[in-house]
């Protein structure tokens, strides 16, 4: 059995806690698996850049139109390093483009929520990017070598997206009662489609098991959640802010926060294209592809024609 | 494409990663008329110390450069966006995990 002597060496390879590089040998499933995390984790990269664009003209200042404006930028950078990644396992953009337009391709459900006011910018920046960050943390030790430097890379870059954020609602809280007010709704909103961010419960997830034997996720679904809920509740409680969570409580026994259930309908409605702005965040994608096709044509057709 | 650009071959850039999963880095370049030649040239000029675990080599004549000197103000725009860093927000006392 040459595979499963190969498939053998692989795995004491990772448990080595060596990286596999685009070169090396490697089962179809731990390909597929990756092309599969590293696109939607690039699509999401993408994607994400709707909700906040929407606040670009409208930011309230110059300084604060500034920073968004680079935080955007950054967003749209993580989803060309994560292509690329994604690239040396053998798929095109193209192929990954494809797959999103038709559905294929998942993306983070927690993009399909609208952006209602500017203190949604603030929930986004602590909120989102700080579940993102939770999880991209850890990814640094994915066992795909590619995958594992734009990790850190992002996490890098990710250090001021999540200050921004907090920011924005210390500006708010410290306000009018109005806008302290609206940064209280902005966090009633935002808290747990960011807590869906990290997925199913691990005993639902079926691609958890494979994933972590082949250490392309380092910790579970439910385990980074509860990182994210334990250093987050703090951060709220400094602003005056209170979760909408009614049982959610510090457990000194178990040394970690108590929460209530997730609403796994809710999760679910939106992760199968049926939340308040998946058809519009997909469209915009479709047609902003679409408009841009005659700049690809271009391009093409003048590197035909020079040297290059 | 990969003319020889003399009689000892052309030249090739070589990169090593020394450990798995760091980046590839930059340690020199050689001469080889093919990337066999190249691969065995750059094994024994730039590993004979350590076995590294990855060596890349890539045709000089494929490698696009720019240089600050080049004169235009290619990497300006990223000189005055002091924003982009986290020391730039004020996180009061007390607050952690940011
Ligand atoms: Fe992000
Ligand atoms: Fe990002
Ligand atoms: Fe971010």
């Amino acid at each position: 059995m040459e595979f499963q002597k190969k498939l053998h060496e692989f795995q004491q390879y990772i448990d080595a806690e060596e990286k596999i590089e685009p070169k090396d040998w490697m089962p179809d499933d731990y390909r597929l698996h990756n092309i599969r995390q590293i696109s939607q984790h690039a699509h999401s990269e993408v994607i994400g850049m709707q909700p906040e664009g929407n606040w670009i003209t409208r930011a309230p200042t110059l300084r604060a139109k500034k920073i968004l404006l680079a935080k955007i930028q950054d967003e749209g950078g993580h989803g060309l390093y994560l292509y690329s990644a994604a690239e040396t396992l053998g798929i095109s953009r193209d192929e990954m483009i494809e797959q999103l337009h038709a559905g294929k391709a998942k993306y983070s459900s927690v993009f399909n929520y609208p952006t209602l006011n500017w203190a949604d910018i603030g929930a986004i920046g602590w909120l989102v990017d700080g579940a993102a960050v939770t999880n991209q943390l850890s990814l640094r030790r994915t066992s795909f070598g590619p995958y594992s430097r734009a990790m850190l890379r992002i996490c890098n870059e990710e250090s001021f997206h999540q200050r921004q954020g907090y920011e924005i609602m210390l500006k708010m809280v410290k306000g009018t009662p109005d806008q302290h007010e609206m940064a209280q709704d902005a966090l009633n909103r935002w808290w747990w489609p960011a807590l869906m961010m990290f997925g199913p419960h691990d005993n639902q997830s079926s691609r958890t098991t494979k994933g972590m034997l082949w250490k392309i996720k380092r910790a579970s679904n439910d385990e980074l959640r509860q990182r994210f809920i334990d250093k987050t509740a703090p951060q709220a409680e400094f602003l005056g802010l209170k979760i909408p969570d009614p049982k959610l409580c510090w457990n000194e026994a178990s040394g970690h926060y108590d929460t209530a259930e997730i609403n796994w309908e809710e999760f679910n409605k939106v992760i199968n294209g049926d939340g308040p702005c998946n058809r519009e965040r997909m469209e915009h994608h479709k047609n902003v592809h679409a408009e841009g096709a005659w700049v690809r044509e271009a391009a093409a057709a003048y590197a035909t024609r020079k040297e290059v | 494409m990969l003319q020889s650009n003399s009689s000892h071959g052309s030249v090739w850039e070589v990169f090593t990663q020394k450990k798995s999963g760091q980046p590839y880095q930059h340690v020199g370049s050689l001469h080889a008329f093919d990337k066999e030649m190249a691969l065995d040239h750059a094994r024994d000029l730039y590993t004979r110390r350590d076995k590294p675990s990855g060596l890349w080599v890539v045709p000089a004549s494929e490698i696009i450069a720019v240089s600050p000197g080049d004169g235009a103000p290619f990497f300006d725009p990223s000189d005055d966006k002091v924003y982009r860093h986290p020391t730039f927000y004020e996180i009061p006392e007390g607050v952690t995990n940011l």
